[in-house]
């Protein structure tokens, strides 16, 4: 069958198997920032914005996201200039290998677009769907208090 | 944190947390990992694995599976080399047994290879694995440690031609016993001997992305293997003998991979993808399922290790001796090596004891196989050593740190461990030369607050409150083994292409790299240009593993960036009219210009000169190292943990952690590695634990039933750096990779004992388990 999808603004009409994940379609239509780490909803690695919420996109049918709009780590940043959860990243060194970077990261846009001023405990829950084996997280909660403080526009609060 | 120098100027680039090099293409998810490639005509590779835990194939029909359409190739023991080999990518000769086939005519545990299919697509791929007929003829399995000890236990490899097996027709893959003085007499002489016996479980290194490659030939016929690898030299090497093919005609490169931890450092799917590239002439891509990866790839080396002390009444060790007994699984891949550090990495931390003895035995069974994991061996020692060294605490009323200090190795000491325990053979004679540990353990408990809650067992409903700690070692890479080579050669435009063979797995060894080589030629990182990783480009390293990459790769980068810092002084002389013998003590190198007398010139210009204009060479050199030493790193542990008294289960509320690994070259990412290791480590305290059938299946292959950290589980991870200047590392650095994953097993048992007065010796710490441990001690 045919879906349409607008993935990072830009509309696709695709042939999609009947068994076919948003995150196989994804990575066949080019999207490689998707990565898939389990392929049963466990790790995260997979998820996507879909209208704007976060989904493992390997839970998600590709025929069930027809007419969805879809958002992917190469649609966040805006040319050459990064996602304030991107450079939030990049300064706090929460990146190590990467491989489960994208997934964080389009989880704490939809996180700080719902709690734009969160705990510490509040970061921990809304990023305890996306496994990282590389940093402890400790990095990565700061760098999502940085990104929502920049993005708040107020001073850097711990 | 204070900021070491050099003797002559601080650091302008090293002891600075730089970003990543490869941190912006990772913040905007290029698509460089192995997977990310598009390559036409690639087909994809299934593999059939053995349900039987110990079987022999009696038959395999593969006729209904090759004759599918779609199917290029299907791979048995019948159409594939019968070389033996080790899957370990150590150091040549690698000190495991070549007890491995690429396809064996008896499968050794549930999971081992009885076939590989490719084909155009995944699904049809997987529809020809069910299209294969196999019959096996069921053997008696071994499926523990006692078993494979047992007399008359089948013996798991009977096959003449392996080699480098210790005793194949009892179980031992390995054999170690190392002795010291006299441990009897010792023993004999001791006002107070303890012993413990702990048990670690069967783990899993669970990198989120799983094993990896993508095979293909290039215009000239050459395989290229694109893998997900810690040791692209050893696969090279590796796949070169299995598949009978020349060096020369194999690539390896490693792009940028999600973490290995250990698991990537053997080779377990290059050879299968590159023979099928080579039979089809298509590109062929191979990734492990996470099942599979579970139950096909490595884990941490179980092991049951008992740990005896002997002291006089101040606590003064005078006798140590560890017996440890290691399940390897189905094949031997670092058996030997594994072994031996549970002793080597934690013995000599103990120094003042004069006596004494390590041996053990890593044994064959009929479970998943043993591999290289994070900690290496050391992770299973410490847990009975340092419970060990909290029982003779309690005997000889001292406080456990108090007792620590009284034994653990300082600065200009040494140990005869060094010498006599090396990685498969002898060892190295060093004496320390960085040593922090006395601040490491001062700054830990004050921060953790250990006078005011060590044994006070405060409560708060039913939560009860303890503090624990532990103290650690390791080492820097292995000494006269370990080889890592770069080559630095510089552009007119004042910048340096850094190659290394050095194998960043997300670790940022590439950043730390290019710091140290961007210190020496006083350039900002964002002058140096680094490949690294492609057997075909970067001179050769070992790879990735044994806390080696910071002391062993980064001193030979910082010798080539010397030896091109003084190719540019002999041209910056010409250029200044000074004399070249003297250049090296008139000049100077600062943010991309030399400076002599008072005269300055950019780099670029010197670039500009050698290249185009007078005596033309290109400015450049490769250097290499193989370490004379190993110094380790020091750690001082510290957790506060709460139990609940009805369930059993153990919160951990604050971790602290003080290592001393020389000068950090960049202090983020040396806490980084720290942060990650305690939380890994943390898993295998708590959770973390592959559970077995009585057939020997895995149970629970999936990241939902084995249960790793996400970040609601752990607490804030507190580590302090303390520096310490190591003279022989680059820029005074030591290893920081691997020491933290040790600590959150022996920290968390003492913080129980603490908390409740139970000694747990086996892991994971699970309420069933403390629970039950609790009970038994009350009724």
């Amino acid at each position: 069958m045919k879906v349409n999808l607008i993935i990072n603004g830009a509309s696709h009409l695709t042939d999609v198997a009947p068994g076919e994940t948003l995150l196989e379609l994804l990575r066949r239509e080019g999207y490689k920032s998707v990565k898939k780490g389990c392929g049963t909803g466990d790790c995260g690695a997979c998820a996507v914005l879909l209208n704007g919420r976060a989904v493992n996109s390997c839970l998600v049918l590709a025929a069930k996201a027809d007419g969805a709009e879809v958002k992917t780590l190469e649609g966040i940043s805006d040319g050459d200039s990064l996602h304030p959860v991107q450079q939030a990243f990049l300064d706090c060194g929460a990146v190590q290998c990467g491989y489960c970077t994208p997934a964080m990261v389009l989880t704490t846009i939809d996180f700080l677009s719902r709690n734009p001023d969160p705990t510490d405990n509040e970061i921990r829950a809304a990023i305890s769907g996306n496994l990282c084996r590389c940093t402890g997280y400790e990095k990565q909660v700061e760098a999502i208090r940085q990104a929502a403080a920049a993005m708040r526009g107020g001073p850097n609060v711990a | 944190m204070s900021r070491s120098e050099t003797p002559n100027r601080p650091f302008q680039v090293v002891g600075h947390s730089e970003r990543k090099v490869d941190g912006i293409s990772l913040i905007t998810g290029q698509p460089q990992f192995v997977a990310d490639a598009d390559l036409r005509e690639t087909l994809h590779v299934r593999l059939l694995t053995s349900p039987q835990a110990h079987a022999r194939i009696s038959r395999i029909d593969t006729s209904a599976a090759e004759a599918m359409p779609g199917v290029a190739c299907v791979l048995t023991h019948k159409n594939t080399p019968e070389t033996r080999y080790t899957t370990a990518g150590q150091g040549f000769p690698e000190p495991s047994p070549y007890d491995t086939r690429m396809f064996d005519t008896k499968v050794r545990f549930v999971g081992d290879r009885v076939a590989a299919v490719a084909a155009e697509t995944p699904e049809i791929a997987d529809e020809a694995l069910r299209a294969i007929r196999v019959e096996y003829e069921p053997l008696k399995a071994v499926l523990s440690l006692d078993e494979a000890l047992a007399v008359g236990a089948p013996i798991i490899h009977d096959e003449p031609e392996s080699e480098g097996i210790y005793e194949a027709a009892g179980n031992v893959a390995a054999d170690v016993d190392i002795s010291v003085g006299d441990l009897g007499k010792a023993f004999e002489e001791s006002d107070v001997v303890v012993e413990a016996t702990c048990e670690t479980q069967y783990a899993q290194h669970t990198p989120i992305e799983t094993h990896v490659v993508w095979s293909y030939l290039d215009a000239d016929g050459r395989l290229v293997l694109r893998s997900s690898t810690q040791v692209p030299f050893h696969v090279r090497r590796i796949v070169g003998y299995v598949l009978g093919l020349p060096i020369r005609s194999i690539r390896v490169i490693k792009p940028r991979i999600g973490g290995g931890f250990g698991t990537k450092q053997e080779i377990l799917l290059e050879d299968i993808a590159g023979l099928i590239t080579l039979r089809t002439r298509r590109p062929a891509l191979f990734s492990l399922s996470r099942q599979e990866e579970f139950v096909s790839s490595r884990t941490r080396h179980p092991m049951r290790i008992r740990v005896k002390m002997g002291a006089d009444k101040e606590g003064r060790l005078h006798a140590l001796e560890m017996e440890a007994l290691s399940n390897t699984g189905a094949y031997g891949s670092h058996a030997l090596t594994v072994l031996s550090n549970a002793g080597s990495k934690t013995l000599p931390l103990y120094n003042k004891a004069a006596n004494v003895r390590f041996f053990g035995k890593a044994l064959y069974t009929n479970l998943p196989v043993g591999g290289a994991y994070r900690g290496y061996g050391a992770t299973q020692g410490y847990f009975p050593l340092e419970m060990a060294m909290d029982m003779l605490a309690e005997q000889t009323h001292l406080d456990p740190i108090e007792i620590r200090q009284r034994n653990h190795i300082r600065s200009g000491e040494t140990s005869p461990i060094f010498e006599k325990l090396g990685e498969g053979r002898e060892g190295v004679a060093f004496t320390i030369r960085s040593c922090e540990l006395e601040r490491c353990i001062e700054i830990g408990r004050e921060r953790i607050g250990w006078h005011e809650k060590r044994g006070k067992r405060r409560t708060s409903g039913p939560w009860i409150h303890g503090v624990g700690m532990s103290i650690h070692m390791q080492g820097s890479g292995i000494p006269h083994i370990d080889m890592g080579a770069a080559t630095i050669k510089m552009n007119e435009d004042g910048s340096f292409n850094l190659l290394v063979g050095a194998t960043d797995l997300g670790t940022g060894s590439d950043t730390i790299l290019a710091q140290i080589a961007a210190e020496v030629l006083g350039v900002p990182v964002s002058h140096m240009v680094v490949t690294s990783s492609d057997t075909d480009i970067t001179p050769f390293d070992v790879g990735a593993y044994a806390s080696s990459t910071t002391y062993v790769s980064g001193k030979a980068v910082e010798r080539a960036a010397n030896k091109v810092r003084e190719q540019i002084f002999n041209v910056a002389a010409s250029m200044l009219e000074i004399d070249p013998r003297t250049a090296l003590a008139e000049l100077t190198l600062d943010r991309g210009r030399v400076a002599g007398g008072k005269r300055l010139i950019s780099l670029s210009e010197v670039c500009q000169r050698a290249m185009y204009s007078n005596e033309q060479f290109q400015i450049g050199a490769t250097a290499s190292c193989v370490p004379e030493e190993s110094p380790p790193p020091f750690l001082a542990s510290f957790a506060e943990i709460a139990v609940d008294r009805e369930t059993g289960f153990i919160k951990v509320l604050r971790y602290v952690a003080a290592v001393d690994c020389g000068v950090a070259i960049n202090p983020k990412m040396a806490e980084g590695q720290m942060e990650g290791a305690i939380v890994n480590g943390i898993g295998f305290a708590l959770t973390e634990e592959m559970k077995f059938s009585s057939t020997g299946r895995v149970r629970n292959p999936s990241l939902f039933d084995y249960k790793i950290p996400c970040a609601a589980d752990v607490p804030p991870i507190e580590v302090i750096l303390v520096e310490s200047y190591e003279p022989t590392g680059p820029m005074g650095a030591k290893s920081v990779g691997e020491i933290g994953i040790n600590a959150p097993i022996p920290t968390i048992a003492s913080a129980l004992y603490d908390a409740v007065g139970i000694r747990l010796t086996k892991t994971p710490f699970t309420p069933e388990r403390v629970l039950a441990a609790m009970n038994g001690r009350t009724s």
